[in-house]
């Protein structure tokens, strides 16, 4: 490999040739400001527009500053980060972008963990010396994502998420000069747009423009009515990351202080999403099964490969985009909403409450689970099997709000009946873990054969589309697995087109599955803190009694009690939904 | 929760259509699409942008995108007598400034926005190359050359005369 030598800040170094100056910099130690830069290389999530200019550098021999982040390194080149020259341009160049700024830092929903606050702390900025025009542009509130353009700073992160890395094609740039902002087709409503809800354009944000729709204030105001019972459910991702909110190591496991955290709140009930995370395996691994069977006994009208149903984005992303398929998918629920269809049916006549005197709150890591509580068809007589989902975020503040230190609470478990969990129930948190979970029971389920190796390690890693063949006793199943809605793009074209090998796919929408969901703790582009949150997973799945979701004991006692067998009568009542038609139609006008 | 519907005359989706196979469905072509479909319409109304995007397989946000950069394209329908003021600097240097403020006087509309009747719309452009003739107006394809900003609305009487007796006839 051709490398080069050059020196920035007196200091000397060689690179591979075509490093850009801020990577070259950064193996020196110097870490140049940037703004607009985003790259999760493990991700394959790059955002380098150069538009910002925050990270100009002067170079010898140059007339203009040159963007670090876009510029490569030349043999020779004198590179100078922080010369007075460059910090004078580069407060300008902030200055500038502040100028067109709402300075309501005080009262921004990303106060104190905005990209663009830590600079103007970092560069020292007393005085705006710029007055001139401000975007004036309408906030806009969907079920899951605030929207205030007169933020957006023209980073283009969440472009470059929406379009390259989730093919979902909602945000683009529009107009030119001073009135260009990312928007939607026409300036659409999300809701009328093809977005998903991943939230992974408010996960790479860098500023307050695009935020989650906080429950918050409605989950404090269920808590404090005598007459309601509030129940809570904690998706699987959430206790990994948590942590990172309160200071902690990403990757600390905090499972146990966050259940006392939501007593502590007055949530009467804190149930575990893994709970309803082994029931949805009962129900997918049972209706994989009936299929393969099917297809075994040369049934030709089955629909395989079976792609699973838990990630509420991906659900609306092949209802827009893949309609004609729609008869694939698991009919499963996710398991947010068979947690709220059981606690306001079974729990709720267990305890003796009226399904609309109990509200179900769920944590989940998600932002399109905000949306997906709130779709018809998961309402009973207008009431929601989940009411308010909250993000960890959220979580983290209502926690501080209430003056809990979290760092020293106890830890306790979850309570009974809806809190017992498997190790294949956590695994739901990353890429590849769904999938897993369901090899473990169908394994056993399809040869009647105790599982010696629950491992499947074949099934994890970090790739985009990822495949396996796992052999169930000399049934060979090939199963794929897609993060990214591109990738599940890549996967559903090819079983448009007929020539898809799979017999199940697993799909998550957000890069590296619900850890790194739209609604986690943000990493401002640190892939160790996704990788941290990923190994903490496994570990919480090492660390579990039970690591298969059909030897959950609470689990095979509400068949028995009250569902029967997995997708028998009661389950396809509660357990099992159906997709819609999306699609956008152009019809003939005849008039 | 259904579909989002749209509708569109049958030989404008066909026409659209056959515009965006003339380029092979190519996305690296919107441009040219864009051209060929406003030629066409007149305009690029949302619905036509749909079903480039449909065509071209990429997003109508994209398609949006680009409309919305470039000031050629217009997603409201030009009027009969679309009028061009030149800004170019030769034009400029000459009072193109005060005939455009007198355009919008008299038409009642301001740069980039069509008449309530559909006969005027007004725009400004870069240079013409008839720099001698400056200020310099176009409207349609007539060359309107030395004006002062008193000329404004004998041009629009003219036009609008010409305009009435038309659609007697």
């Amino acid at each position: 490999m051709e490398t080069i030598k050059l020196t920035i800040d007196n200091k000397s170094v060689e690179v591979v040739k075509g490093t850009t100056i801020l990577s070259a910099a950064h193996k020196l130690g110097i870490s140049i400001p940037t703004l607009c830069h985003l790259k999760m290389h493990d991700l394959n999530i790059h955002n380098k527009p150069g538009s910002c200019r925050i990270c100009i550098v002067e170079i010898e021999g140059r007339r203009n500053l040159a963007p670090a982040c876009v510029t490569e390194c030349a043999e020779g080149m004198i590179v100078q980060t922080s010369s007075v020259r460059v910090i004078n341009a580069r407060r300008t160049v902030l200055e500038l972008i502040l100028s067109d700024h709402p300075a309501d830092c005080l009262t921004c929903a990303k106060s104190g963990n905005c990209e663009l606050q830590n600079l103007a702390v970092r560069l020292g900025i007393r005085e705006l010396h710029y007055n001139g025009e401000k975007s004036n542009y309408q906030l806009e509130v969907s079920a899951s994502i605030v929207r205030d353009m007169n933020k957006c700073i023209m980073c283009r992160r969440c472009e470059t998420m929406c379009n390259e890395f989730q093919t979902v094609g909602a945000l683009y740039a529009i107009e030119r000069g001073f009135p260009a902002v990312v928007s939607t087709a026409f300036n659409q409503t999300l809701k009328e747009s093809p977005c998903t809800f991943c939230g992974q354009c408010v996960a790479v944000c860098p500023v307050g423009a695009l935020t989650e729709v906080d429950f918050t204030p409605k989950v404090i105001r269920a808590l404090a009515d005598k007459k309601k019972t509030v129940v809570v459910q904690v998706a699987p991702a959430v206790r990994v990351a948590l942590g990172e909110e309160f200071g902690m190591e990403p990757g600390t496991i905090v499972t146990g202080k966050l259940t006392t955290a939501l007593k502590n709140l007055g949530f009467d009930y804190v149930f575990d999403t893994d709970w309803s995370a082994d029931l949805t395996i009962m129900e997918e691994g049972t209706e994989l099964i009936g299929r393969i069977t099917k297809y075994l006994n040369g049934d030709k009208d089955v629909k395989l490969p079976l792609l699973t149903s838990c990630c509420p984005a991906w659900v609306n992303f092949f209802e827009y985009n893949f309609p004609e398929l729609k008869e694939i998918p698991s009919t499963a629920k996710s398991p947010q909403q068979m947690f709220g269809a059981i606690a306001k049916s079974y729990f709720a006549d267990k305890i003796n409450v009226k399904r609309e005197d109990m509200i179900v709150v769920s944590v989940m890591p998600c932002l399109a689970k905000k949306y997906e509580c709130a779709r018809d068809e998961f309402k009973v007589n207008d009431n929601p099997d989940v009411d308010y989902s909250i993000t960890t975020r959220e979580l983290a503040h209502l926690i501080k709000l209430v003056n809990i230190d979290f760092n020293s609470l106890e830890e306790t478990p979850f309570d009974s009946p809806l809190g017992e969990s498997t190790g294949a129930a956590v695994i739901f948190g990353t890429t590849g873990g769904v999938i897993e979970a369901a090899c473990r029971t169908a394994y056993e389920l399809i040869t009647k054969k105790k599982l010696e190796r629950i491992d499947f390690t074949e099934l994890r890693g970090i790739k985009g589309i990822r495949s396996a063949t796992i052999d169930f006793d000399g049934l060979k199943l090939n199963i794929g697995i897609a993060h990214g809605l591109s990738n599940a793009r890549t996967l559903l074209e090819q079983i448009k087109n007929g020539v898809c090998e799979f017999h199940a796919i697993e799909v998550m929408a957000c890069p590296g599955g619900c850890i790194n969901g739209g609604g986690q703790p943000l990493h401002h582009g640190n892939t160790d803190i996704v990788e941290a949150r990923w190994d903490a997973i496994y570990e919480a799945d090492r660390n579990m009694p039970i690591r298969k979701s059909h030897e959950n004991p609470s689990i095979q006692k509400i068949y028995k009690e009250f569902l029967g067998a997995p997708c028998g009568h009661k389950s396809h009542e509660l357990l099992h939904t159906h997709y819609f038609d999306k699609k956008l139609v152009v019809e003939v006008d005849l008039d | 929760m259904s579909s989002i519907k749209i509708k569109v005359k049958k030989e404008i989706i066909e026409k659209i259509e056959e515009i965006c196979k003339s380029f092979d469905n190519q996305s690296g072509e919107l441009i040219n699409v864009l051209h060929k479909t406003q030629e066409y319409l007149g305009y690029l109304p949302a619905e036509a942008q749909e079903i480039i995007a449909r065509a071209l397989n990429i997003s109508a946000a994209r398609v949006y995108g680009v409309v919305s950069f470039y000031s050629f394209f217009s997603m409201k329908p030009k009027g009969k007598c679309p009028v061009s003021v030149c800004m170019g600097t030769a034009c400029y240097v000459r009072g193109a400034d005060k005939i455009v403020d007198e355009f919008k006087k008299v038409l009642n509309i301001a740069v980039g926005e069509t008449d309530n009747d559909g006969v005027f719309s007004l725009a400004s452009l870069r240079c013409v190359g008839a720099c001698g003739l400056a200020p310099v107006v176009l409207v349609g394809d007539k060359v309107h050359g030395r004006l002062a900003a008193d000329d404004v609305k004998h041009i629009v009487k003219e036009y609008r005369e010409q305009f009435a007796k038309l659609a007697e006839a």
